[in-house]
């Protein structure tokens, strides 16, 4: 495949927006509700106030407003020519979501659905979190907006973030740690749950994803398409053509979403999901839903998910806690089946070379979950050749991350960790890059120290 | 007439409100909740007492059964680490039917679409099940599953909750079949010191729509003062929690007798009069 024509540079005075999902939230056959009774009305409540909120002009300029002066937007672009060297130079241009208050992209999507609390007139939010990042960004709106909230975390996720679970404490949220399944994203996710039909009269659920039940898929599609939208403008006015590939990581979705719609009606420009392929989706440890999984029922909607024969969801693994979920939002599913996306699986060896990568040649320490689009771009670059422009989601920055890339790489105690050993990618890729061997023996020296 | 509907009137017509038993299949194994299921239906029978449940609800352990509170969570997370799963239903439905009981099939609803929601609905008819209760199926997306019920009869059992607003009680209850299922609090599965007033609110909401449709109660229901009060509004009252409360204690099926002959004996006392 040559990285010929896309759509010719064009300006749009509007973002156009997806003919999905329907009134009730399907995209093609997935998405919808499959909730208990007890939160229709909630959700309803909900699809209605943002249906208003969404055309009216206060809550624009409001939400435009925290954007630019307290997230920091637009978030610039970044070409990184000596990362793009081991992509068989082809032209790599990030978006910085890392450099967004907060440190991803999650901060989007809580400003608009924080606004919506106060406009439904609830005075408490919950949220689940992974690698914690929807759940510092999910505190921080509350404490901007004067809300208590209460953030559901997997026990074994809290272990894993703990930076974030300090952070969210001082952001004055209560964090609970969930002890019950796998103790990760998906518990978090059905504890929350629990809370909010129980105290649906005082409480909304700020989801932090493209999935669950309607309308939070679009909704926060909606909140996230404005890294897109800046994106599309900011690549065509530095490069003068779109890019030939968009590329995103995919737990849940929402960055990839987030910067997918504004590109779906460019027909020439790839939109490539790298989902986590853990120890490798051969292996069965993985959290590759798309590429690995079947479609199902999970957390309110139908879409792609892992499951054994039974129907129960098996437990997914990463390296990411962000991206650890056996589910994906249904817009993915849709965009898989009808062609217009193409799903990928990058396993912890990869994205972890890619991270060190980005460190050493651009000085930018990437989020575990990003470094899976960032190795996603050196293998795309390799197939399309050195005219190819792509465009990667740096959804979140990595300062979380650092205990886990030390133990990975072994520079958690340099006295015994093997000297030079792990990171050292300042050499060409043939011959420097960090080994699968290399990375795993760090990474067991760190866990036994 | 469905066999649910059927014999809740025939407790009605012994005056009384119909006791609607759940246990989720598996825990401690298979056959161990069989035999517990039994000792449900039988009660107090073998000690002069007026018997047990009339309905048993067989749960199907699931890896995420978001209405269930801690107790029945825990069970369901033994069971589905064994790996049972839909298929194990089906004996459990004929063990609950040859004990003299009407058996009810409860299931969150991605095991029944992996299992094949035609395939489901046939294999639970064969097997003499009366139908099935659908705690995370709303009729807005259930096509597929009241195409099937109706090609097999199947009762088919939605919820209605204190939240629901009067359309959606309407559009719900003209849905199901068998009986309504009121959720008597805004909440998870789980026992509870005193019975919602919002119960009794919830069942005279429902019953304007619900025509002859018997309106049943759950969540929050564990002992026999409860099942009596509950019994003065409802046509039947459901008990789970403290069901397999008894089985995690490790009374297992005597526990379980017990505990349905007192329920047995609760919803048969007279109503007080209001």
């Amino acid at each position: 495949m040559t990285t010929s024509a896309v759509s010719p540079p064009e300006d749009r005075l509007e973002p156009a927006r997806p003919s999905w999902p329907d009134a009730t939230g399907h995209f093609g056959v997935f998405g919808g509700r499959f909730v208990p009774e007890a939160l229709v009305a909630a959700l309803d409540e909900l699809t209605e106030a943002y249906r208003a909120m969404r055309v009216d002009p206060a809550f624009a300029a409001e939400f435009a407003a925290l954007q630019r002066d307290y997230t920091g937007r637009p978030s610039p672009i970044t070409e990184v020519p000596r990362f793009a060297e081991h992509a068989d130079g082809a032209r790599v241009v990030l978006k910085r979501e890392d450099l967004n208050h907060t440190g991803s992209h999650k901060i989007n999507n809580v400003l608009g659905q924080a606004l919506l609390t106060k406009r439904i007139g609830k005075q408490r939010v919950i949220a689940e979190t992974g690698a914690g990042q929807h759940g510092v960004a999910t505190a921080t709106a509350a404490a901007l907006m004067g809300l208590s909230c209460t953030i559901y975390m997997g026990e074994e996720d809290t272990r894993r973030q703990a930076l974030n679970v300090a952070r969210m404490r001082l952001l004055g949220a209560e964090v609970v740690p969930v002890t019950t399944g796998s103790r990760t994203l998906k518990d978090a996710i059905n504890e929350a749950f629990r809370d909010w039909v129980t105290n649906v009269e005082t409480t909304n659920y700020v989801f932090g994803t493209v999935a669950g039940p309607h309308p939070f898929p679009e909704m926060v599609r909606d909140f996230q398409r404005v890294i897109g939208d800046e994106a599309r403008a900011q690549v065509l006015e530095r490069a003068g053509r779109l890019p030939d590939a968009v590329l995103a990581c995919v737990g849940g979705g929402s960055n990839a979403i987030g910067i997918f719609t504004a590109f779906v009606p460019d027909e020439g420009v790839r939109l490539i999901g790298l989902e986590a392929g853990g120890d490798g989706v051969d292996t069965g440890r993985h959290a590759a839903t798309i590429t690995g999984g079947t479609p199902g029922v999970l957390h309110g909607a139908r879409s792609y998910l892992l499951q054994d024969e039974n129907g129960q969801t098996i437990e997914s693994h990463s390296i990411s806690a962000g991206l650890d979920y056996p589910g994906v939002g249904p817009e993915h599913s849709h965009l898989h089946d009808i062609g217009r996306a193409e799903y990928r699986a990058v396993t912890d060896a990869e994205a972890m070379e890619a991270f060190a990568l980005l460190c050493r040649t651009e000085g930018i320490i990437p989020a575990i979950e990003s470094a899976h689009a960032l190795a996603g771009a050196l293998t795309l670059g390799k197939e399309l050749g050195p005219d190819a422009l792509l465009l990667v989601n740096l959804s979140g920055r990595g300062d979380k991350d650092v205990e886990t890339a030390s133990r990975w790489f072994g520079l958690g105690d340099r006295e015994h960790a093997e000297p030079g050993a792990g990171l050292d990618t300042d050499q060409q890729p043939t011959e420097g890059a960090v080994s699968n061997d290399e990375a795993v023996a760090g990474q067991n020296a760190g866990e036994s120290s | 007439m469905s066999q649910l509907q059927r014999r809740i009137r025939a407790a009605r017509a012994e005056g009384r409100a119909a006791l609607i038993g759940y246990l989720p299949v598996g825990y401690p194994d298979v056959p161990g909740s069989i035999e517990a299921m039994v000792a449900l239906v039988e009660g107090g029978a073998d000690a002069g007492g007026v018997g047990g449940a009339d309905i048993v609800e067989i749960g199907v352990p699931y890896s995420d059964p978001g209405m269930e509170g801690p107790v029945i969570q825990e069970a369901m997370d033994v069971a589905v680490r064994a790996g049972v799963g839909l298929r194990d239903v089906f004996a459990a439905v004929r063990a609950v039917a040859d004990a003299g009981a009407v058996p009810v099939v409860m299931t969150y609803w991605n095991p029944v679409e992996h299992y094949g929601v035609d395939r489901f609905a046939d294999d639970l008819a064969a097997a003499g099940g009366a139908g099935v209760i659908t705690p995370d199926l709303i009729p807005d997306e259930a096509a597929p599953w009241l195409a099937a019920t109706d090609r097999t009869d199947l009762d088919r059992v939605f919820l209605v909750a204190p939240s629901s607003t009067d359309a959606r009680l309407a559009a719900t209850v003209a849905a199901c079949r068998g009986f309504v299922y009121a959720a008597s609090t805004m909440g998870v599965t789980g026992t509870r010191a005193t019975v919602s007033d919002a119960a009794e609110r919830l069942v005279a909401r429902t019953r304007p729509v619900a025509g002859d449709l018997p309106v049943c109660v759950g969540l929050g229901v564990s002992n026999a003062d409860q099942a009596a009060e509950v019994a003065g509004f409802a046509d039947g009252v459901i008990v789970g929690s403290a069901y397999v409360r008894r089985m995690l204690d490790g009374t297992g099926p005597a526990g379980v007798r017990a505990l349905s002959g007192d329920l047995a004996e609760g919803v048969r006392r007279p109503v007080a009069v209001q």
